[in-house]
C-alpha cells in the first residue's frame, strides 16, 4: 500500500491519468444518473483528490476551477435535481467562507469565538433591511426596497459592517482570555440575535420575529438572480477571493503576528506586536467574510429571520474548523464541506430512506430518532472524537517550508541591517 | 555613557518586596551581569525594564528618556529586546518564522497590500526571509530553519530566543539565564556568541546568569541582588572578593570560582 502510494506520488503522469479518469467517470455518472447524490458527491471529491496530487498550485487551481465552473454545473444541469444540487453547492461555499473566517479567529489567532454567526446575521440583515420595504419605516430619505443592482455594493457594505462590529465587539471582549472569552462571545452572538428578534419596536427596523420577506434578488445587466444555479457563481467568486485573501494573510507579517499571539502572548509582545490591534484585526477580517456571505444568504433565501442565526449555527461553524484542522485552510475547507453535506444531504437522505422503509413496513423508526434530528448529537460525537483522537483535524495545519537556496542567496544587501557584513570582520577577543 | 539608567526602582507583590530601591547604570556597549540567589528579584527587574510589570515606584531611563508605563511592545520599539528564563518560543511555528516574527516592526506590509500581494510586499517578505536566515546562521541554527521550534534541543531553543530578539534590532539586549540547561560546550559557544554580538552588532548586553564561570569571564560590570536589594556592584574581581556577596551565596559559588 505504502509502496504504490509513493510510486504514484513520484509519477506525475500517473497522477494526471488517475485524476483525469476519476473526473471523467464521476462526471459521466452524474451526467447519466441524474438522481444520484453519490455521483454528485464523488464529482465534488475530485477536488480533494486534486489536493493530494503533486501538481503545481497553478495547475491545481486551473483543474479545480474547471471542475467547479464548468463540469459540476453542466453535469448536474441535465435533470430535475439540478437546482437542489446547486443549492447544496452554494451553501457549501457559504459555509466554507464563514469557516475560513472563523479559522482566522480561532485557528490562527487562538481566540475561541462561540458567537461567530452574529456577523453572518449582520450581513444578512444589512442587505435584508434595505432590499425590502422595511427600510421605509425608519429611513428619513430614499425609496426602498433598493433595486437588485445595489446587491453588488452591499457585498462590500456587509463586509464593512461585519468588520466594524468585529472591532466593536473586540474592544470590550478582548480584556478576557480563554474560557471567559468563549463565554463572552457566546453572549454576544445571542444578544445580536435577540436584538434582531426584538427590534420591531419602538421603531420597526428588523420586523422582529416575523422576519424580512421578499428580499430583492440581485440584478446584473437586467438579469435577476433567482436560482441556486445562479447564486452558485456569486458564491464561487467570493469564495475564491476569500481563499486567496486568507492564504496570503496566513503567510504574511499579519498572519505570523496572529500565530505568535496564539502561541505565546508575552513573547509576542516582546517581539513588538501590538496585542490588541492584532486581535482586533483577526476579529475584523474573520467577521468580514461572514458579513459578505450574509448578504448573499439574504438574497438567496429572499427571507431573513432570527431563527437562521442561532447558537447551533455558531457551533456548526466551529465544528467545521475543528473537524478540518484548526489553522489549516485546506482542512477547514474540507471540514466545512463535509459538515454542510452531512447536514443537507446525508442526514436528509437517510431520513427519507428510513421514512420510505417505515412506510413500506420494513422497520419502524420513531420520528424522534430520525437522523435529521440528530444533528447536535452527531456534532457532539464528532467534537469528542476529534478532541480525543485527532486534535489537529483531518488535514492538519502545515507550516510553510522554505527553500534553502532561496534563503542563502545573498546577492542583494539588506536595507538597513548588516549582520552578515559585519560578521565577516575579525574580532579579537582579549581574554 | 549610560544607556540604561534605573533609579530607586521598587516592585511589590502584595507584601512581598521583589525589588527594593534598585539603582544602577548600564554603560553603552558594555556587558553587565545581574546575579543573585534564587528569588533575588532578577527576573522581576527585567520584567519591569521591558514593561511586563509596572514598577511600584522608581524610574527607568533609556538614553535619558523614561520608559516607565510603556507597554512591552512599545519598549521593544524603543530598542530593548529580551529572552526569557522559561523559554517562550512560538512552538508550533518554524524556526525561520520565529525569527521573522521578531522583525514585526521592521516590515510594512499592511492588510490590503498583503491581500493584493503587491510586489512591494513580496519583495519585503523575500528579504525578511533571507535576513532571518542570516540571523540563524549568526547564532548557528541555520540547519534547523524549517523545523518547528518546539522540536529543537534545549540549547538550540535558547539560541533561537537570542536570534529572535536580535531580529527586533535592539540597542539593549537582556538575556535571562541564557546558559541555563546548556552543557559546557554549548556554554562556551554561547560565551563567544555574546562577545561577538556586542562587538559586531553595536549592542549593550545585560544578562542574568547563575553560571559564575560565564559571568566572571564575560562581564565588565556585575550587579548583585539579594532579597530584592542591590547588595553590591563592581568589576568581576571586586565582586569575587566582596564579603556580602560571598555571604549571600553561603560562601559557595562566587568564592570557589574565584580561585
Ligand atoms: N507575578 C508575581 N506575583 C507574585 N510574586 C512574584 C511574581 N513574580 C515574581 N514574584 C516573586 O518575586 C520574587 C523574585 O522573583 P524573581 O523571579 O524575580 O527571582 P529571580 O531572581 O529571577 O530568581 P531565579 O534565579 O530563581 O530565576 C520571588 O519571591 C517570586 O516569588
Ligand atoms: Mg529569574
Amino acid at each position: 500500500m505504502k509502496n504504490w502510494l509513493s510510486t504514484i506520488q513520484q509519477n506525475k503522469r500517473l497522477q494526471a491519468i488517475i485524476i483525469g479518469l476519476y473526473i471523467v467517470v464521476t462526471f459521466l455518472s452524474l451526467y447519466l444518473a441524474q438522481k444520484s447524490v453519490v455521483a454528485f458527491l464523488l464529482l465534488l471529491s475530485s477536488l480533494l483528490l486534486l489536493y493530494f496530487t503533486t501538481f503545481s498550485n497553478r495547475v491545481k487551481w486551473l483543474i479545480g476551477g474547471f471542475v467547479l465552473v464548468v463540469l459540476l454545473p453542466f453535469a448536474a444541469s441535465q435533470g430535475e435535481a439540478y437546482q437542489s444540487y446547486m443549492e447544496v453547492a452554494t451553501l457549501v461555499g457559504i459555509y466554507i467562507a464563514m469557516a475560513l473566517g472563523l479559522n482566522i479567529v480561532v485557528g490562527l489567532a487562538g481566540l475561541l469565538d462561540l458567537g461567530f454567526v452574529a456577523f453572518f446575521a449582520l450581513g444578512a440583515y444589512t442587505y435584508g433591511i434595505f432590499a425590502t420595504s422595511q427600510a421605509n419605516n425608519f429611513m428619513p430619505f430614499g425609496q426602498y426596497p433598493l433595486s437588485g443592482e445595489s446587491f453588488w455594493v452591499f457585498i462590500f457594505i456587509g463586509c464593512l459592517v461585519a468588520a466594524l462590529f468585529g472591532v466593536l465587539l473586540g474592544i470590550p471582549v478582548l480584556r478576557v482570555k480563554g474560557d471567559y472569552l468563549a463565554i463572552v462571545t457566546l453572549g454576544f452572538g445571542e444578544i445580536i440575535r435577540i436584538i434582531f428578534n426584538n427590534l420591531d419596536k419602538p421603531v420597526n427596523i428588523t420586523n422582529g420575529a416575523m422576519g424580512l420577506a421578499s428580499v430583492q434578488p440581485p440584478r446584473l445587466f437586467g438579469i435577476d438572480f433567482m436560482y441556486p444555479s445562479q447564486f452558485y457563481y456569486i458564491v464561487l467568486v467570493i469564495l475564491i477571493a476569500v481563499i486567496f485573501a486568507v492564504r496570503r494573510l496566513e503567510f504574511s507579517k499579519i498572519g505570523r503576528a496572529w500565530k505568535a499571539v496564539r502561541e505565546n502572548e508575552i513573547a509576542a509582545q516582546a517581539m513588538g506586536i501590538h496585542l490588541v490591534r492584532t486581535k482586533l484585526m483577526a476579529f475584523a477580517v474573520g467577521a468580514s467574510f461572514s458579513g459578505m456571505m450574509g448578504v448573499v444568504f439574504a438574497a438567496k433565501q429572499t427571507f431573513v429571520d432570527p431563527t437562521s442565526f442561532t447558537l447551533l449555527e455558531s457551533i456548526t461553524i466551529l465544528v467545521m474548523v475543528i473537524l478540518g484542522g484548526m489553522g489549516s485552510v485546506p482542512g477547514v475547507i474540507l471540514g466545512a464541506a463535509l459538515v454542510t453535506i452531512l447536514n443537507l444531504q446525508v442526514l436528509t437522505e437517510l431520513t427519507n430512506w428510513l421514512n420510505q422503509l417505515s412506510l413500506n413496513g420494513v422497520i419502524n423508526v420513531p420520528d424522534a430518532l430520525s437522523p435529521a434530528k440528530m444533528q447536535r448529537f452527531i456534532f457532539g460525537i464528532i467534537l469528542i472524537f476529534f478532541a480525543l483522537y485527532r486534535p489537529q483535524g483531518l488535514l492538519p495545519a502545515k507550516n510553510p517550508a522554505f527553500d534553502e537556496d532561496e534563503l542563502k542567496n545573498t546577492e542583494g544587501n539588506l536595507v538597513n541591517t548588516s549582520v552578515q557584513k559585519e560578521a565577516t570582520q575579525h574580532v579579537h577577543l582579549d581574554r | 555613557m549610560s544607556i540604561l539608567t534605573v533609579k530607586n526602582l521598587t516592585k511589590q507583590f502584595g507584601g512581598l518586596v521583589a525589588n527594593s530601591n534598585i539603582n544602577m547604570e548600564v554603560q553603552k556597549g558594555s556587558i553587565t551581569a545581574v546575579i543573585g540567589p534564587n528569588g533575588a528579584g532578577k527576573t522581576t527587574f527585567f520584567n519591569m525594564v521591558t514593561g511586563v510589570y509596572q514598577p511600584t515606584s522608581g524610574e527607568i531611563l533609556l538614553n535619558n528618556e523614561s520608559i516607565v508605563g510603556l507597554k512591552p511592545h512599545q519598549v521593544t520599539k524603543k530598542g530593548i529586546a529580551r529572552t526569557f528564563q522559561n523559554i517562550r518560543l512560538f512552538g508550533a511555528i518554524t524556526v525561520l518564522e520565529n525569527v521573522m516574527i521578531g522583525m514585526h516592526n521592521h516590515l510594512h506590509g499592511g492588510l490590503f497590500s498583503t491581500i493584493l500581494n503587491l510586489p512591494r510586499v513580496r519583495k519585503e517578505e523575500k528579504e525578511a526571509r533571507k535576513e532571518a536566515y542570516r540571523l540563524l546562521e549568526y547564532v548557528g541554527l541555520e540547519s534547523f530553519f524549517n523545523e518547528e521550534a518546539r522540536n529543537l534541543p534545549y540549547g538550540a531553543q535558547r539560541k533561537l530566543e537570542i536570534a529572535r530578539a536580535l531580529a527586533t534590532k535592539p540597542k539593549v539586549l537582556l538575556l535571562d539565564e541564557p546558559a541555563a540547561g546548556m552543557n559546557p560546550k554549548e556554554t562556551s559557544e554561547l560565551t563567544k556568541l555574546i562577545y561577538n554580538m556586542r562587538a559586531e552588532l553595536d549592542l549593550t548586553i545585560v544578562l542574568i546568569e547563575h553560571d559564575m564561570k560565564l559571568v566572571m569571564e564575560i562581564s565588565e560590570h556585575i550587579v548583585v541582588l539579594d532579597h530584592g536589594e542591590k547588595i553590591a556592584e563592581g568589576t568581576p574581581d571586586e565582586i569575587r572578593n566582596n564579603e556580602k556577596v560571598i555571604e549571600a551565596y553561603l560562601g559557595k559559588g562566587a568564592a570557589t570560582t574565584a580561585s
